[in-house]
């Protein structure tokens, strides 16, 4: 973890001094340092056995602040849940580095970015191997800033900037839930320390779970653009590719998930909790997938399918399933980080053109670039044996058998058509950006460098085969892994186990359905018209227009009232009344000061009389 | 022996006239002066009551106040040949740089 911070330190204080290439290789080699120890560490606890990676090992670094009964100690927890997310992180997070070697090579400003992405590798491992909620917090915070300055990366470019904002902005709404959910627990736990959490959480009241659950759920679904709080993913595509690869869809928007897999006993043991989870899960899920068929910017459709698929973690969150939900994080990672990282190809290749309607028939001139974003979309769309399909059936099965548990079949039946719906917008984005004519006759398009087909050739392969990682052929080897540690069904009778094959047929057929949908749909590369329908999606749900005539609308007027009537009126006229009020005083005073030194003497003298007057009458 | 009254009267004439010559004068020097003179009936009083109450209290304070009246026309003197060097003038009506 240190590793990236060094990188970051060096980059940022001098990375001006050192030549561009060093930087970027400086960054590299730092983040692949962390992917190492953390295998390393891995393979240390791995041989220990199934049952003993339940243990966790707590790392006390110092304490770190104290006051009253306050004690917040410093420390690091290393278990499996926190394993598994520092190897996704280092590692996707290493691919993503090499990869901006190559796309951001004509950068003029090369050090900073590297700067900025190392403190984002930095803060996002501080934040999964945190023991203490304080310490999460504050790398929630720090990939929250790093989110801010890279959207924000071409700053010269006002939709950055504003995007930039409005992430920060909106994600701050969220954190400050948040962070009450933290007061609440610490005063009725008295700590923050994690495992002590886990330990006391089941005994708290019914009430304080569900509230306390609730208030970080909230803080998890503006980090994880969930709805309400999703507005600002899509925007946040303004930054450079491989970072919306990098934050925007492998890691940092995971880091709700994460929060709630890390707590999943203070979650497990709120029912109520849990079902709005799953609720908005399964809802953000359908509304996302929903709009990214009408997006035509190649990089929103990705952004609003990772939203999607964001919906989906949770969606095996509230189904009680936390290892099914970082099973999809993690092969979610890997194929929407290749998505990414081949649209960021497109881009390259077509000079920074995203727009769909003007894309296409670049399956030619780009194949591996082809290739690699439809490994991507098979495995986003779940056909099997890409990762994809393991991870999003497992939640699938898991949402049924709530189902089947609790009566409560709107999450599964919404997952389902969302699962339709996402294999057809993913078909309809290949269709239009690969396939057909060019539409751009003049752009000549070229093939990326090695240094960006080498992180996507390794990314593709992990989409392809990632999902071994919990196939039921292959044994679930990270189920196994994660299953000692979370997903204890406290309290839960026998869960009812639903016909395994049934499911898995529905999903791979819808799967296919949709694809098969979206080709014919798309053949002719163009969108069916739907009229009404149509202009709903493309306004995404009407929810900005929303937001903007609710909240902006009358924050703006609000505002224009503050800053005219209320500021100038009266705050400025107090400040300028107190001035005018001593000014006049001043003229008044000053004819007291005639320069007759005679005067002023007489002054004393009389002075003096009243007072040794006043002490003799006394 | 001349009665304590009489000592204290003729200390309180010199006040007067010390504060009046202050008060009424323009020359610098002259108040200068006039200030010497209320400190002198001042001691005069302390003296005279010294003697009175058989106690030597007073004396001392006197000796304070000669040094602090030797310090004061040092530095009294030098300001007032500074000025007149500098505005061709000791008239204290004359120097109102300050005024409001």
């Amino acid at each position: 973890m240190v590793w990236p911070l060094l990188g970051w330190l060096t980059n940022g204080l001098i990375g001006r001094r050192l030549s561009r290439a060093l930087a970027g290789e400086l960054a590299c080699v730092t983040v692949a340092a962390s992917f190492v120890s953390a295998l390393g560490v891995l393979l240390a606890v791995r041989p220990a056995g199934a049952t003993d990676a339940a243990v966790s090992i707590v790392i006390p670094l110092f304490r770190w602040l104290g006051a009253g009964d306050l004690w917040i100690d410093a420390s690091l927890i290393i278990d499996a849940l926190s394993l598994v997310m520092a190897l996704v992180v280092s590692g996707v997070g290493f691919l993503i580095h090499v990869y901006s070697l190559g796309y951001m090579a004509d950068d003029p400003d090369l050090p900073r970015y590297f700067a900025y992405l190392n403190l984002f590798m930095f803060a996002m491992l501080l934040l999964v191997l945190a023991g203490n909620l304080l310490v999460l917090f504050i790398g929630w915070e720090l990939v929250g800033v790093c989110s801010y300055l890279l959207i924000g990366y071409w700053f010269a470019r006002p939709a950055a900037a504003t995007a930039g904002r409005k992430a920060f902005i909106v994600n701050r709404i969220g954190d400050a839930a948040f962070l009450l959910g933290l007061f609440l627990l610490f005063t009725q736990l008295r700590t923050l320390d994690i495992l002590q959490i886990r330990d006391g959480a089941p005994h708290l009241p019914e009430g304080v779970r569900t509230l306390a659950a609730l208030l970080l759920f909230a803080g998890a679904t503006g980090k994880s653009a969930q709805l309400p709080l999703h507005v600002w993913l899509p925007d946040a595509m303004e930054g450079p590719t491989p970072v919306s690869a990098l934050i925007h869809a492998a890691t940092m928007v995971t880091a709700g998930v994460f929060l709630i897999a890390r707590l999943d006993r203070l979650f497990l043991t709120a029912p109520v909790a849990l079902f709005v989870v799953g609720i908005v899960g399964a809802l953000t899920a359908f509304f996302a997938a929903t709009v990214a068929l009408r997006q035509y910017d190649l990089k929103r459709v990705l952004a609003y399918s990772t939203i999607s698929q964001l919906g989906y973690m949770f969606v095996a969150m509230g189904a009680l399933a936390p290892v099914a939900g970082i099973f999809h994080l993690v092969t979610q990672a890997f194929f929407k980080a290749l998505l990414f990282l081949a649209a960021g190809s497109v881009m390259h290749a077509m000079h920074d053109v995203i727009d769909m309607r003007r894309l296409g028939g670049l399956a030619r001139p780009l194949r591996w670039t082809a290739g690699g974003f439809l490994i991507g979309v098979l495995a986003i769309a779940g056909v099997p044996p890409f990762a994809g399909f393991f991870s999003k059936d497992l939640i699938l099965e898991e949402a049924f058998a709530l189902g089947l548990s609790t009566g409560n079949f709107l999450p599964y039946a919404l997952a389902l058509v969302t699962a339709f719906v996402t294999a057809l917008y993913m078909t309809r984005a290949a269709m239009l950006t690969f396939s057909g004519r060019p539409a751009e006759a003049a752009a000549h398009p070229h093939e990326a460098p090695p240094s960006m087909l080498v992180p996507m050739t390794a990314l593709a392969a992990l989409s392809v085969g990632g999902g071994l990682l919990g196939a039921r052929v292959a044994g679930e080897p990270l189920v196994e892994f994660l299953a000692p540690l979370i997903g204890v069904k406290a309290g839960e009778g026998a869960v009812v186990h639903p016909p395994a094959g049934l499911l898995v047929g529905i999903s791979i057929a819808v799967a296919l359905a949709g694809i098969v949908a979206g080709i014919a749909v798309h053949r002719g590369r163009r969108d069916p018209a739907l009229g009404a329908i149509a202009a709903f999606l493309e306004r995404r749900w009407y929810i900005d227009d929303l937001y903007d005539a609710v909240i902006v609308a009358p924050g703006r007027a609000l505002a224009r009232w503050l800053a005219g009537p209320v500021d100038l009126g009266i705050i400025d006229g107090a400040v300028n009344a107190v001035g005018r009020v001593l000014a006049a005083v001043g003229r008044a005073a000053r004819r007291l000061q005639t320069g007759y030194a005679r005067q002023y003497a007489l002054g004393v003298l009389v002075g003096t009389l009243i007072i040794v007057g006043y002490w003799m009458l006394r | 022996m001349v009665p304590a009254p009489a000592y204290l009267a003729l200390s309180a004439v010199l006040f007067t006239l010390g504060a009046v010559g202050v008060l009424v004068r323009r020359n610098a020097l002259i108040i200068f002066m006039a200030v010497e003179l209320m400190l002198n009936s001042v001691n005069l009083a302390f003296v005279t009551f010294a003697r009175q109450h058989g106690s030597i209290d007073g004396q001392v304070a006197v000796f304070f106040v000669l040094v602090v009246a030797a310090v004061e026309v040092v530095v009294g003197l030098a300001l007032i040949v500074d000025i007149f060097r500098s505005r061709e003038t000791v008239d204290i009506d004359d120097v109102d740089l300050l005024r409001g």
